[in-house]
């Protein structure tokens, strides 16, 4: 999977760029400005988290580079090509993105193997390509023997597990996640943080994940977009510099704490 | 088992299976109507005995001739209701995916739906004429109005969370109404169809008692004709054995259609 998604990948195919990408909800003057004119490079292959409280555009932005919303001024490239043209999304590069959200979103009248499996079918993709598809990424994301069951029968962090094994099947380079761990309990999210990198090295993907925990964000992070509220804009970046694979007892170095403390004096702002 | 917490139905008094229950009223109900009967010597033409009813009905279940106008109504009310299901689906889905289209045609929906529809049923007999034809109009409009207002509503409940699933991995409108928009809006079709299916009998009976002369409506106006009240009763037992019957295939339909639905437990 990673030689395969370098080898896709060919140069710097999987980056996002916002050339002074905006978004006003409402008519301008009246509405509120949910996201400032950015500019910003995400790089390729990296784990970037979007950290913010509630309000500072952080979803805002995911979704428009996701193609959820349009952008009401500038510009997203996703892989070198533009997103929005004339309004309609570009397809191509669409193609190259994978959306996670804070819910898992399975339809409740699919197995998970189908659920997993539905773009690929949507793709035209037949049946026993799919389910072989579904089997290596129930295994990537720990929930093999699941693949005949319905989502009521699974935990709510095996239900993520399976929206991510969906973001997954068609293989975009991107994968987008809103809050992804925000409805699970403190210890499953902990294991969701854990598993979400392991996925992240064997895959190499880019992924951009939105969370309000610090500790999340500096656990998870290559790179933190701080973002701050009224009106959502970027309001530092942060490069976070531990090895992988991290585990949980990187939250006792001082380094560690340091981000974090720094962290939470901008965000009390 | 000395400790009594052990035994649930030592808490009070013995507990039995609900139907048995509704057995025992049912059985109450008849006796109380049978000894009413008996004791004030009520005529036979104003209210016959529930015994008279089930021997006459015995009678019925051996006759030909009432197995053929059953099946006149049944086949009417299939008709009718497969017509209704057609289009208070295909409607349904299409004014659910347009808000505004539906806006538009709302007060025209509601308009039809105020008016007494059974009050049209001499006029379709007019235009449709005294056969089949006029019953299954009757029976699809009558069951039309529950269908198409349920799939509206199941469109319109659709997740908005399984929407945007959608709209991440591009799927095209007609993916969307095959993958999500119509197994999302089944609890709710079906829900409309079991009211539409008990009122489609209901029109193709009330076809039946004003024109033409065949099915159990005609059955039972031809006995009344006669002052046979009692084989009245028992043709309104077979049209509720019937209409039970139709009700409870859509019923069951649920188990095997949508097993994942809660109602379906």
């Amino acid at each position: 999977m990673t030689m395969q998604s370098v080898a896709a990948g060919g140069g710097n195919n999987n980056s996002i760029t916002l050339n002074g990408a905006e978004k006003y909800f409402g008519v301008r003057g009246h509405g509120v400005q949910a996201l400032t004119p950015t500019t910003l490079d995400i790089k390729g292959g990296e784990m970037t988290i979007l950290l913010g409280p509630s309000g500072c555009g952080k979803t805002t932005m995911l979704r428009m580079i996701a193609g959820l919303e349009t952008p009401t001024a500038g510009s997203i490239e996703v892989g070198g090509a533009n997103l929005w043209s004339n309004g309609n999304r570009n397809v191509d590069a669409l193609k190259q993105l994978g959306m996670v959200f804070q819910e898992a979103n399975l339809f409740p009248w699919l197995t998970i193997e189908e659920n997993i499996a539905l773009p690929l079918k949507l793709r035209g993709i037949d049946k026993a390509g799919r389910q072989a598809k579904a089997a290596e990424l129930c295994k990537l994301v720990g929930i093999s023997g699941f693949e005949k069951r319905f989502p009521k029968e699974l935990s709510g962090g095996m239900r993520q597990r399976a929206a991510i094994a969906r973001a997954l099947s068609y293989d975009p380079n991107i994968l987008l996640m809103d809050e992804p761990f925000g409805a699970l309990d403190a210890i499953t999210r902990d294991t969701m943080n854990g598993e979400l990198q392991r996925i992240w090295m064997e895959t190499g993907k880019t992924v951009v994940l939105v969370t309000h925990s610090i500790t999340e964000a500096v656990f998870l992070a290559s790179r933190i977009i701080l973002l701050s509220p009224r009106p959502g804009r970027v309001q530092e970046i942060i490069d976070v510099p531990f090895e992988r694979p991290r585990d949980s007892s990187i939250h006792k170095l001082p380094e560690f704490q340091s981000i974090v403390a720094h962290l939470r004096t901008q965000l009390e702002h | 088992m000395s400790e009594k917490n052990n035994n649930p139905s030592a808490e009070g008094p013995a507990q039995f299976p609900a139907w048995i229950g509704s057995l025992l009223l049912l059985f109450v109900f008849l006796g109380g109507w049978e000894a009413y009967v008996r004791f004030f010597n009520v005529s036979k033409l104003i209210l016959p005995p529930p015994s008279a009813v089930g021997m006459q009905w015995i009678k019925f279940l051996a006759d030909k001739n009432v197995w053929f106008h059953t099946g006149v109504t049944a086949w009417e009310t299939f008709l009718g209701f497969i017509l209704a299901s057609i289009l208070g689906v295909g409607l349904g889905m299409i004014l659910g995916k347009m808000p505004r289209l539906e806006r538009m045609l709302n007060p025209f929906v509601i308009a039809t739906q105020v008016i007494p529809k059974v009050a049209l049923v001499p006029l379709f007999i007019v235009w449709f004429g005294f056969g089949i034809t006029s019953k299954v109009v009757i029976a699809t409009i009558l069951a039309f109005f529950p269908i198409l207002l349920n799939t509206v509503l199941g469109v319109k409940s659709v997740e908005r969370g399984h929407s945007e699933v959608m709209a991440s991995i591009n799927a095209s409108p007609m993916q969307r109404l095959v993958h999500l928009d119509f197994p999302s809006s089944l609890p709710y079709i079906l829900t409309g169809m079991e009211v539409g299916v008990v009122l489609s009998i209901i029109g193709a009976v009330v076809g039946e008692y004003l024109g033409g002369n065949v099915g159990l409506g005609n059955l039972a106006v031809r006995e009344m004709n006669t002052y046979n009240t009692t084989a009245l009763f028992a043709v309104i037992v077979h049209l509720s054995v019937l209409g039970f019957a139709f009700y409870a295939i859509v019923v069951g339909a649920r188990k095997y259609l949508i097993p994942w639905h809660g109602s379906s437990n």
